[in-house]
């Protein structure tokens, strides 16, 4: 009985305490199998622990270009990207003006259409108008840009609606001209939620396969030179890479969690 | 400006008591914050209706025309293209929806208690939480796609495990997979990829309707006779349905294109119809129209749910 | 589910009367301890509620008096004691099979359904048949009819408020539960709705047991007051018992003001007790009203009960007489003045004067305070004689 009472207490926890396995067990594999050392091309199997790949993390330079490549696309459409959405999350917040409906639509259509729509209609438009030589490193780009803004404006306009619209009122009674008030009250106040966008911006964009793919033409990005690499033999050196990333978002994490969470259980 | 034009600003500025200079500057000001909403959104939305609206009439004009690969593509209007594509692959396409369909089942099942979880009871670990959730996005897809390889190989722990407690035989005889003792390069493999790649969108919408409930509605519903399940499905459910809607047309609609996991984890029987469309717009299938078609028509369909969708839910709740 | 449990409705008549229910008891509390970690929040508690009275539990935020409430809904467990309704043991029941319905603080009305569905909630959870008659006898009650089909968002403060009550009330609970009930209100209203409040308990007859940190709401409302302060229950009595007969200085201090001296006692004069006060002056209190057992006492004496004088020629015989005090603010509140009075026997020693028409001493006079030593109390010298002070205005805030 006091067994079937404590389960059912903790029935949603238990169960939730298994999601949260399934969701971050392919992490723990990742790191795990960076540490193996195949003896075939493929590294799948768990064949003998060593430290080999993470020795040579980008196997001999092979890596070298795809990440490089990544890196510089990610980086550029984060940019644009956080600005752009930031100047519509503003203009959404705070100004009123004609045509929400349609500004609305075309934010959540993007988030919602399949990538594989988005790339060859995207592949489409610069096959028709600028033919297959603009594939590359500009239409990536381009189409990068594109499918990050909307998370942009989502993330930038829930931390401007959690702000409280007086304290701008309160900074302008107190002889700030908007400029003034922009700059030392709402930009402050603001930038986390920026600064989340732009970490958004750029784990989608360093992220994303289907949409470059199809954009892509001969170049190869990071995720591109994977999707190649299953056909042909993975080297173990993809999952240190994976290692890495999963390491500085847990960082991440920690950075900003733990403060605030030693803050709270004080206060206990 | 025309002589009557500022013989009447003089008059407007008589009325309002003011002088002509001053009504010009007040008009001014009031321009420019008219304007300044235009402003800011003109960058970011002309990008959007450059590279995401105008592609679609791209698309539907390279799906009707002819021509190969050595000869080039030309615009005829040949709308037989689609009868076309879909008697070629039709199999492709519906696979794709029932593929996507069940993605979206299995991951509200587990979104929603995951969601309640830590909307509710988790307390101060809720942030964590969440992060950990969203966790996985920083790491590259494809590679957490390929640990399933290794997690669902056939001598693995999961499938000896599966196998002690007959489920295999079990998935098997429901057609899920096609051995007793394996279960990758199956149908089962493709949707358990895409249910883990696709479950955190399903858990966001729902999360952020869940924790704007108050807790306290959760207290009055024991308090007046509901148990727990009552509770849920009378006061939680019906209150979070906004996110669940939007948490399963952001899963469902992403899921029908998907073709990562169904080439990672799938095998011959489990092409999809992104693969195809793959294949003939940058692959070995060289049919761009062809693959222009199968695309306009994904692109119809979903654009139909979204619009349906938006209609009576509105944007504002997600975007 | 044991049969205990059947909370069957009970029917409301016509003019929404309630059928008194005899077979309910009293709600007990039992050495009821409830710790939040290290942190116990009531500490072994025993409290006796009777049926069909109107109860209040009084205390500042944090003095254990909403777990409590908790305690008996069923959405907090006890760590150790036990809850009784009538002979039934209902320590550990879950709160949706308890006769017990709560009004919360800030009503957690269902936003998604309208009022006649939220007040027919638990009806309807019950699998109670036939709900249309009850339902619309509810909002005759509440007078409501005219918009039972709008959402709570719809309605005002008072308006939402009486939906709470209807919806707990509805079920005809053994207890119904108050948290803080006309806490978001205007004060206007929170007096409108106290008459209110009190209306319904006497017409339906249910015990209520109300939380709030508002002594005068308590007083107002309630038939017996318990006053709570960290996580124990102080004093407990009727309204009166309180105000006039304080057990301690917490009580003294939160339950109205008390100006409070200390002193030792110096011997009994008849039926009094002659103090003398730290600057030497010697005051009686009665001895019936003395709750300290030694020596040192503290002498209170309620701000109403005492009265103002320029000189001590006019102090009426037989009066305790704190003489050499200055004004030091006066404060005209229309149906009195209130003076504060610096002496050598206290910094802050509180008058207030009825408005008679008579002189209003400006700050900066000198006075003499004056005042029946059967007035007057004894407490414990022990005691911190600031205790439920800051308490007061903490809740207030």
């Amino acid at each position: 009985m006091a067994v079937v009472n404590w389960f059912r207490k903790h029935v949603i926890a238990i169960v939730a305490f298994l999601i949260f396995f399934f969701l971050l067990v392919p992490n723990f594999v990742v790191v795990w199998m960076s540490f193996n050392k195949p003896s075939g091309k493929y590294n799948v199997k768990w064949e003998k622990f060593s430290f080999d790949a993470w020795k040579n993390p980008l196997d001999d330079g092979i890596l070298h270009d795809p990440l490089m490549l990544s890196l510089e696309i990610a980086l550029l459409a984060t940019l644009v990207a956080t600005v752009l959405g930031t100047m519509i999350a503003f203009a959404i917040v705070r100004h009123s003006f004609k045509g929400r409906g349609f500004v609305n639509s075309v934010l959540f259509l993007p988030m919602a259409a399949p990538e594989i729509v988005m790339g060859t209609t995207l592949l489409a438009l610069f096959l028709n108008t600028f033919g297959v030589s603009f594939l590359g490193f500009k239409s990536i780009l381009i189409a990068h840009i594109m499918f990050c803004v909307s998370y942009v404006v989502i993330t930038v306009k829930s931390r401007l609606n959690g702000m409280d619209p007086m304290l701008e009122k309160a900074a302008q009674d107190l002889y700030a001209t908007p400029w003034q008030t922009f700059w030392r009250v709402t930009f402050p106040l603001v930038a986390p939620g920026i600064g989340a966008a732009a970490l958004l911006s750029f784990a989608l964009s360093f992220d994303d396969f289907i949409i470059t793919e199809m954009t892509a033409g001969n170049s190869v990005t990071f995720p591109y030179w994977i999707w190649n690499a299953v056909q042909k033999g993975i080297p173990p050196q993809v999952n240190v890479i994976g290692s890495l990333m999963l390491i500085i978002t847990l960082a991440g994490i920690a950075v900003a969690e733990v403060p605030k969470w030693l803050k709270t259980s004080k206060a206990h | 400006m025309s002589a009557p034009a500022l013989a009447d600003e003089a008059a407007e500025a008589m009325a309002a008591g003011t002088t002509v200079a001053e009504l010009r500057a007040d008009k001014r000001v009031r321009r420019r914050r008219a304007t300044l909403p235009y402003v800011l959104l003109a960058p970011g939305i002309i990008w959007l209706v450059v590279f995401f609206i105008v592609p679609m009439w791209s698309i539907v004009s390279t799906s009707v025309e002819t021509g190969d690969m050595d000869t080039g593509f030309v615009l005829s209007w040949r709308w037989a293209n689609f009868g076309d594509v879909w008697s070629q692959w039709h199999q492709q396409i519906i696979r794709s929806l029932e593929y996507s369909l069940m993605c979206t089942v299995f991951c509200l099942v587990l979104a929603l208690p995951l969601a309640y979880f830590i909307a509710f009871k988790a307390g101060r670990w809720k942030n964590l939480l969440m992060a950990l959730v969203v966790a996985p996005f920083f790491t590259s897809y494809l590679i957490r796609t390929l640990a399933w390889k290794t997690i669902l190989a056939d001598d693995g722990w999961v499938v000896h495990a599966m196998n002690t407690l007959h489920i295999t035989p079990l998935l098997s005889g429901m057609g899920w997979t096609y051995s007793d003792n394996s279960v990758l390069q199956t149908p089962f493999s493709v949707v358990c990829g895409m249910v883990y790649n696709f479950l955190p969108f399903t858990v966001l919408p729902i999360y952020t309707a869940m924790e704007k409930i108050d807790p306290r509605l959760h207290e009055a519903g024991q308090d007046l006779y509901a148990s727990a399940w009552a509770t849920f499905r009378k006061v939680t459910f019906p209150l979070a349905l906004p996110g669940i809607v939007g948490g399963t047309l952001l899963t469902f609609i992403p899921a029908v294109g998907d073709y990562t996991n169904a080439v990672m984890l799938g095998g011959p029987k489990t092409k999809v119809i992104g693969t195809v469309i793959e294949q003939q717009m940058i692959g070995t299938g060289g049919n761009i129209p062809y693959g222009a078609a199968l695309s306009v028509l994904l692109m119809v369909g979903t654009l139909v749910i979204t619009l349906a969708y938006i209609k009576k839910a509105g944007t504002e709740e997600i975007v | 589910m044991s049969k205990d449990t059947d909370t069957r409705p009970r029917a409301v008549s016509e003019r929404g009367r309630a059928r008194v229910d005899t077979e309910a008891g009293d709600l007990k509390l039992v050495n009821v301890t409830k710790r939040f970690g290290d942190f116990a929040a009531v500490k072994d508690l025993t409290l006796t509620i009777p049926q069909g009275s109107f109860f209040a539990l009084l205390g500042a935020s944090g003095c254990g008096k909403t777990t409590t409430l908790r305690m008996v809904s069923g959405l907090e467990e006890p760590t150790a004691g036990r809850v009784l309704l009538g002979d039934h043991d209902v320590t550990r029941l879950r709160p949706y099979k308890r006769p017990v319905n709560t009004v919360f603080q800030n009503y957690a009305l269902f936003p998604h359904l309208t009022i006649a569905e939220n007040i027919a909630f638990g009806l309807k959870r019950r699998g109670v048949k036939d709900i249309k008659k009850p339902v619309q006898d509810m909002l005759d009650l509440i007078e409501l009819s005219h918009i039972g089909a709008r959402k709570p968002n719809q309605l005002s403060g008072g308006q939402q408020q009486r939906v709470a009550l209807g919806r707990a009330l509805i079920n005809r609970p053994q207890v119904l539960l108050l948290d803080e009930p006309l806490g978001a209100l205007d004060l206007k209203l929170r007096r409108q709705m106290q008459i209110e409040l009190k209306r319904i308990q006497t017409e339906v007859g249910l015990t209520f047991v109300h939380v709030t940190h508002d002594q005068e709401e308590a007083m107002t409302m309630a038939d017996t007051i318990a006053v709570m302060n960290m996580g124990r229950i102080e004093q407990l009595g009727s309204p009166t018992d309180l105000y006039e007969n304080p057990k301690t200085t917490f009580v003294a201090n939160f339950l109205g003001q008390s100006n409070l001296l200390p002193g030792k006692v110096a011997g009994p004069v008849g039926e009094h007790l002659q103090v003398v006060l730290e600057d030497g002056t010697r005051v009686l209190i009665p001895a019936a009203r003395n709750r300290a057992g030694g020596e040192e006492v503290i002498v209170g004496v309620r701000p109403e009960k005492v009265s103002i004088h320029s000189s001590a020629e006019d102090v009426p015989d037989g009066h305790n007489v704190l003489a050499g005090g200055v004004v030091t603010d006066t404060s005209f509140v229309g149906v009195s003045t209130q003076y504060v009075v610096k002496g050598p026997y206290c910094d802050e020693f509180g008058v207030f004067v009825q408005n008679d028409g008579a002189l209003i001493h400006r700050p900066g006079s000198e006075v003499v305070v004056s005042w029946d030593p059967s007035q007057g109390f004894g407490l414990d010298g022990k005691q911190d004689i600031d205790a439920g002070a800051e308490a007061d205005l903490e809740a207030g805030s």
